[in-house]
């Protein structure tokens, strides 16, 4: 009986410890900025917290943005919730709350309006091109998109994943095959980027503002102009929102000149 | 009772949620697609090495931790047992730090014997080793330390070696343990994620096992990701019902 009695003890002690890890980690992004507080004038009337489901290549350029918001909006909160836009899509179609969705794709956003959860008509706030990475110093010897048929794993999106759709029609478009075996699938450009800055696959497609911020963790090798797609990102916000005032003005702050100039500062092209 | 049967009905509802969207005459065409039977083999073949690997490794280890006389015993088995509570994502992180061809293990595996562990099926029985295996020590460590020891002594008085009487007296006196840890352990590798796809990666018929080929087509195909999480309901509950003596039939 001392068997059960040793597997009971083990098993509470692995909830409790369990129970401590889930109780450390903050699960949402918050952000409150505060530093930047003086420049809110005049002080706004809006009040509430916006859950913005946001591609994972706007991690960091969404983040100070969200700063920028709240800096104007002390009675605001922007919590965010990152990953794939596809994976986004799922979640907001099987009804998880969100106030703001954006994508780094417009089959992903169609994908909602169609399924009639967007309020009004999402707008394109930036765009972004897509460029190879390497590991540093480019020991595999990546010149140009042909190498990557036979550079070893390569990481690339997940298929419905918009960087996995844009890196297939790149490849296609410059009639390069990469053998499925030789292709690890990232769920979001984080995975994929990782997969090359962490992991030990030889090179990854993904966006010029991903490669900007890995900084010296990669080397950067362009993709042809005459092969390479222009990534659009539209912006929408949610029907079922119940804070649709702060998620509007949370949308329009986006695509003032102070969000536009914020994503233009982190490598984004901005809207034609 | 009330709480207790709000308990059952929350183990209960995913469970029905679902089955409830299984298009049942679909199921046949999306197990039978290659990519299924790709992930279902991968799975199969990954997760019963890294069962194996658990037992010839892990028995000696759970005998040491039940019965030998080492020093910092606690450490050693806290150490082992890691794997249970760290986040199985940490876990892929940890073993990438110590295995990729930059790690200075993986790099002298790769220069010498020009062996590659990241996105290899070799790297997804390790991960799934590196998180089932301690389900496995600490069933039989249990075991082990609850069993009677007269036994062992009668048959060593009656001349019998230390091997004849681990053989003879122990294993068998422990083999339900050993059942039961190993199946517990191959049920965790066969579930295996966030360890896999962070160390091995997620290639098509190398490293994407069930969980991934899930993860994968719930944004591409909802009933392809329906069926392959239909097989692996019905693989978890082949193991509970193999192990009903130990759990269900408990009075």
């Amino acid at each position: 009986m001392r068997t059960k009695q040793t597997l009971i003890r083990w098993t509470l002690v692995t909830v409790a410890a369990l129970t401590m890890l889930v109780g450390c980690s903050d699960s949402a992004d918050k952000t409150s900025g505060s530093d930047d507080a003086a420049r809110a004038t005049p002080r706004s009337e809006l009040k509430g917290t916006v859950v913005v489901s946001a591609a994972t290549s706007l991690t960091e350029v969404f983040t100070e943005i969200a700063d920028q918001f709240t800096a104007a909006n002390p009675d605001v909160d922007v919590e965010f919730n990152f990953d794939s836009s596809s994976t986004l899509a799922t979640q907001i179609i099987e009804g998880a709350p969100a106030d703001v969705y954006a994508s780094a794709d417009e089959a992903n956003m169609t994908k909602l309006t169609d399924a009639g959860v967007i309020a009004g008509k999402p707008a394109i706030f930036a765009e972004n091109e897509l460029v190879i990475v390497t590991k540093p110093g480019n020991p595999s010897g990546i010149d140009n998109l042909s190498d990557l048929a036979t550079a070893g794993v390569i990481s690339l999106c997940g298929e419905e994943v918009p960087c996995g759709r844009y890196a297939a029609q790149i490849l296609e478009k410059a009639g390069v095959a990469i053998s499925e075996a030789n292709v690890t699938r990232g769920q979001n450009v984080g995975a994929t980027l990782a997969a090359v800055t962490e992991g030990d696959a030889a090179a990854a497609i993904v966006y010029v503002t991903d490669a900007r911020s890995a900084g010296d963790q990669v080397e950067a090798v362009p993709v042809p102009a005459e092969v390479n797609v222009t990534a659009t990102y539209p912006i929408g916000v949610l029907e079922s929102s119940e804070a649709s005032d702060v998620a509007e003005a949370f949308m329009a702050h986006v695509l003032s000149d102070e969000g536009q100039a914020v994503l233009s500062r982190y490598g984004f092209l901005l809207p034609r | 009772m009330a709480a207790a049967t709000l308990t059952v009905a929350f183990f209960v509802a995913p469970l029905v949620g679902l089955l409830q969207r299984v298009d049942w005459s679909g199921l046949s065409g999306e197990l039978s697609s290659p990519q299924a039977w790709d992930a279902l083999r991968l799975s199969l073949i990954c997760s019963a090495s890294a069962t194996v690997l658990a037992i010839l490794f892990g028995t000696p280890l759970a005998w040491l931790l039940a019965r030998g006389d080492l020093p910092g015993r606690a450490v050693i088995r806290s150490l082992v047992l890691l794997p249970m509570v760290l986040p199985p994502v940490v876990g892929g992180v940890a073993l990438l730090s110590a295995f990729s061809l930059r790690s200075p293990i993986g790099g002298w595996l790769n220069d010498t014997f020009g062996i590659q562990l990241t996105f290899s099926s070799a790297g997804v029985v390790m991960a799934e080793a590196f998180v089932a295996m301690p389900f496995f020590v600490i069933t039989v460590e249990g075991a082990l330390r609850g069993m009677d020891s007269r036994f062992e002594e009668a048959a060593a008085s009656l001349g019998a070696g230390r091997l004849t009487v681990f053989r003879r007296v122990t294993l068998p006196m422990v083999a339900p343990s050993v059942v039961a840890g190993a199946v517990l352990a191959w049920a965790r590798a066969l579930g295996e994620f966030g360890a896999t796809i962070t160390f091995a990666g997620n290639i098509a018929g190398r490293t994407r096992t069930l969980p991934l080929a899930v993860y994968l087509a719930l944004e591409t195909n909802q009933q392809g990701a329906i069926a392959l999480s239909i097989v692996l309901l019905v693989v978890s509950l082949v193991v509970l019902v193999s192990l009903r003596d130990r759990w269900l039939m408990r009075t």
